[in-house]
């Protein structure tokens, strides 16, 4: 704690950071939130705006979990344009083997208390009509949601400014000394702590942390309400979530409340240039019209990308940086920023204050991961 | 495991046709090749199509219209109303040039190729020297009941009248700015609208002005009277602008303002657009720089972008008779032929003089930035309002928050307006510059062989 | 009634005939309708632009939806409905 100035200073306003944000100034603390653009403008405005579940770990599914619960809380509270939905996803299975992986994610997921619904070739036709018929099945998870990120964050953020935090917008943040913040213009905010919850910028100002950019591409429709009523993923969408190495594409398409269709996903490894890619873009669109065909004559009115914040394990970094000075990290959430945002702020305030946190800390813990690494 | 049997692979056909009908095989795509492709078939792409057919080098002319005219002399293929119109539109069908009609540019692949999209398909079109005349649009500016139907753009109105609309006996209030104002209401009156009243908010003393310089350009004095006869009996008001559109479901009235008067006109229809500006999306993805919101180019009408060349409009608003040189000189000059562009250099000179006084006769007035109340929408596709977007500083934070230019427009209508309420500038554009299927946006770069690894 | 210099189509469930070359805008206001659909928040809106791009003259026609009548021609037999 420093006399004057802040406790804690936040680097990114982000859906993390403004999470951050909200969660460390309502236990009490000073902060201040310094962001260079805009809040909610990087990975938070590009991506799917997903509200969900993942069993590909139990540290991933302990997180992603708690997260949801916390958002469901706080949906009342949302304002009408984070547009809030709990339309709920379907894992699409399109044979056997993704049939048997059905099987065993309801009983993963009924063993923690996930209500969950398999869904043959009928009830899956039911629930999505426009899906192509001869797909086996599916698992429908209710609690799954939706939300316009940006203006989630830009909530959060109100949030903590009416409990007493700064935000510093229109200000690049180039140096974390122990003592706090330098920014490009040559000033200083002195800082208790930092947190930098920079996203797929954090590597830039924690040189060594192994952060990297995983591009996606998104499209977007016109008004179709009722062409899709859940957040629809394919079961191959793991095994692309997971590469590390390939370029690849998942069919994952998202209704919003608008009736809107967000169509995604793809996943680049390496690669810093924004721009669309034509190749990478076609064949989305071909695996997502391979699922379901009457995407392809649906009027599509924008196309842009994003770049995840990765780490190797996939989890993300939330808690002290080890060798670096009064420094937390919370960043590195790869597709799951806008869910696990709230857990990882609750996380992150429970190690501030040194109280027990509702899930263990430890497999995202950057120390942990560091001695992962050494011992590898 | 299972991408096998998701294979879907999107139409690939395609037919290397110069033509652009529906070729065998049933595939709706097409492919075109040329020596110079020009985009749009007003009268600035007429006049380039013409000059550079006189090379003999291939030359196709797409727009997205499906006949030649662009929007001055939008339906008048058949029936030019002017000798001007009837000289080029003769001109043109007369000169070896494809046109492909009912195509709509959404993307430029790599240099050399553009993507259109048509109702049906897709069409590819290679070309080695490229003319964008992309004309303009009118500016829209929010005001109370703005968004009632029957509140259209003057040239707007016009454009729908000339495609069908019936207009005969129906009551007709022309606002906004510009020298189109008369040419719409004029035109109106001829297929038998009731005109009530032109509205120009521009004042007296720099219409007046506006009238002298035109005495230095005897055609356009021509021009002018003759509106002036087809338009006696309808009162032109200077100074005048409005300020609410009342009604039921669609337009009943008008309430005008000029000086401290303010009043209402009952009507139909309102025609009401705030001058121009250039269609700049499609030079701006080909990396044209722009200077003064428009496109520079060089004397012979060349961009900063080596081989792609700019006429009409879209360099600056500049009327009709600056289109037709600018579109002759890049012709030419596209095309090798520098001495023949030179001789145009003296009618686009003098047209350019023209232009200046335009832009400053017909500049906005402060007080039309005062006309949005807070309840008013300025983005019609996500119907945000003026309170809503007053909350940010940039159109970037706007757009994140409120999704103002989110909507299939893609900015191009609540753009102008919010660049002159509150100065923004719009971000860098990205394709698909126009709303395309999502089929045909699996056609954004070129086919390639390998298709990557799918869910291993 | 086919007719070389009209065209026929239905709008909203009703025939409507207009000159050959017409526009869809054309026939819906034709047919009586000022709205051709609704916007976000439920305001009637009509073609504005006349020129493609603001998106105000959508309708559905044989089944495809967000077609901008103002660009599109008349045929025979075309179903063309606008938002209720």
């Amino acid at each position: 704690m420093t006399s004057t100035g802040y406790d804690v200073v936040i680097v990114g306003a982000g859906i993390v950071g403004a999470a951050c944000a909200d969660a460390v100034s309502r236990a009490g603390l000073r902060v201040a939130v310094i962001e260079a653009n805009h809040v909610g403008g990087g990975a938070t405005a590009a991506g799917m705006g997903h509200l969900v579940v993942m069993d590909d770990s139990e540290a991933q599914f302990a997180l992603t979990h708690y997260s949801l619960a916390l958002w469901h809380e706080l949906a009342a509270e949302l304002p009408r344009d984070s547009e809030f939905d709990a339309c709920g996803t379907i894992w699409v299975a399109a044979d056997d083997e993704e049939m048997a992986e059905v099987r065993r994610k309801q009983q993963f997921y009924q063993e923690r208390g996930v209500p969950v619904e398999v869904l043959d070739a009928r009830a899956l036709a039911e629930a999505e009509p426009n899906l192509r018929p001869g797909l086996v099945g599916g698992l429908r998870v209710a609690s799954d949601g939706v939300i316009y990120p940006p203006c989630a964050a830009r909530f959060l953020i109100e949030r903590a400014q009416a409990s007493g935090a700064d935000l510093h917008l229109g200000r690049a943040v180039v140096e974390l000394t122990g003592q706090g913040v330098r920014l490009s213009d040559g000033s200083f905010i002195p800082a208790g702590l930092t947190v930098n919850a920079a996203g797929s910028w954090s590597p830039a100002l924690t040189p060594g942390l192994d952060v990297q950019k995983r591009k996606g591409h998104l499209v977007i429709t016109d008004r179709y309400p009722g062409f899709v009523r859940h957040q629809l993923v394919e079961l191959g969408y793991l095994k692309s979530a997971h590469s590390l190495t390939t370029d690849s594409v998942a069919f994952n398409i998202q209704p919003r409340r608008t009736g809107q269709v967000l169509v995604g996903s793809s996943r680049q490894y390496g690669v810093e240039e924004k721009q669309v890619d034509g190749l990478i873009l076609r064949n989305m669109i071909e695996r997502a019209c391979a699922f379901m065909p009457g995407l392809a004559k649906l009027s599509a009115i924008r196309v842009w990308t994003g770049f995840r914040a990765a780490t190797p394990d996939k989890l993300p970094l939330i808690g002290p940086c080890p060798e670096r000075d009064r420094l937390y990290l919370a960043t590195g959430h790869e597709g799951l920023g806008i869910t696990t945002s709230l857990g990882t702020a609750r996380l992150l305030v429970d190690q501030l204050l040194g109280r027990p946190s509702e899930i263990p800390l430890e497999p995202y813990l950057p120390a942990h991961v560091r001695q992962e690494a050494t011992h590898a | 495991m299972s991408s096998e049997s998701l294979e879907y692979r999107l139409q690939a056909g395609f037919s290397s046709a110069q033509e652009n009908s529906p070729p065998e095989g049933g595939t709706p795509n097409s492919r075109h090749t040329c020596d110079v492709l020009i985009v749009g078939g007003g009268p600035a792409g007429m006049a380039a199509a013409y000059c550079a057919a006189q090379s003999g080098q291939r030359v196709s002319v797409v727009d997205d219209n499906p006949e030649w005219g662009g929007q001055i002399w939008r339906g008048e293929q058949a029936k030019p109303t002017t000798p001007e119109a009837a000289n080029w539109f003769k001109q043109v069908q007369g000169a070896n040039v494809n046109f492909i009609r009912g195509a709509r540019i959404f993307n430029q692949p790599e240099a050399g190729r553009l993507v259109a999209e048509t109702l049906d398909g897709i069409c590819e079109l290679g070309y080695r020297k490229l003319i964008l005349a992309t004309g303009a649009r009118e500016r829209f500016l929010p005001f109370p009941g703005w968004t009632l139907p029957n509140v259209c753009g003057a040239g707007g109105l016009q454009a729908l009248v000339k495609t069908g609309v019936p207009i005969s006996s129906k009551k007709v209030v022309v606002a906004g700015s510009g020298p189109l104002l008369v040419a719409v209401a004029a035109y109106l009156r001829k297929r038998g609208a009731d005109v009530r009243v032109m509205a120009e908010q521009a004042p007296w003393a720099r219409l007046l002005q506006f009238g002298l310089e035109l005495l230095s350009h005897p055609g356009k004095t021509f021009q002018a009277l003759s509106l002036k006869r087809q338009l006696s009996g309808v009162p032109y008001l200077a100074g005048c602008w409005p300020v609410a559109v009342r009604g039921e479901g669609q337009v009943s009235s008008v309430t005008l303002r000029q000086g401290r008067r303010t009043w209402d006109v009952a009507c139909d229809y309102l025609a009401c657009g705030f001058y121009l500006v250039p269609n700049l999306e499609l030079p701006s993805l080909l990396g044209c720089e722009l200077q003064e919101e428009a496109v520079w180019v060089d004397e012979y009408q060349e961009t900063s972008v080596p081989g792609i060349f700019c006429a009409g409009e879209s360099t600056g608003i500049g009327g009709l008779e600056l289109s037709l040189a600018e579109g002759q000189i890049a012709g030419y000059a596209a095309t090798g032929q520098h001495a023949e562009a030179r001789k145009v250099f003296p009618a686009r000179e003098r047209q350019q003089r023209f232009a200046r006084v335009l832009d400053q006769t017909f500049a906005l007035r402060d007080e039309l930035k005062a006309l949005p109340e807070p309840d008013t929408v300025v983005c019609r596709c996500e119907d945000v309002t003026l309170e809503r977007l007053q909350a940010y500083d940039s159109w970037r934070a706007a757009k994140l928050q409120t999704r103002c230019g989110m909507g299939p427009c893609q900015g191009r209508i609540c753009g102008a307006a919010t660049e002159f309420l509150f100065g923004w500038g719009m971000e860098s554009v990205r394709p698909p510059i126009f709303p395309a299927r999502v089929e045909s946006l699996a056609r954004l770069a070129e086919a390639v062989p390998e298709p990557i690894n799918q869910s291993q | 009634m086919e007719n070389e210099k009209t065209v026929t189509l239905l709008v909203n469930g009703a025939p409507v005939t207009v000159a050959a070359g017409s526009m869809v805008s054309a026939a819906v206001v034709t047919a009586g309708a000022a709205r051709f659909r609704r916007s976000v928040t439920g305001e009637s809106r009509g073609p504005l632009c006349g020129m493609g791009i603001c998106f105000e003259c959508r309708v559905t026609i044989n089944g495809q939806a967000h077609l901008r009548s103002c660009q599109i021609p008349c045929r025979n037999g075309m179903e063309v409905y606008t938002d209720e």
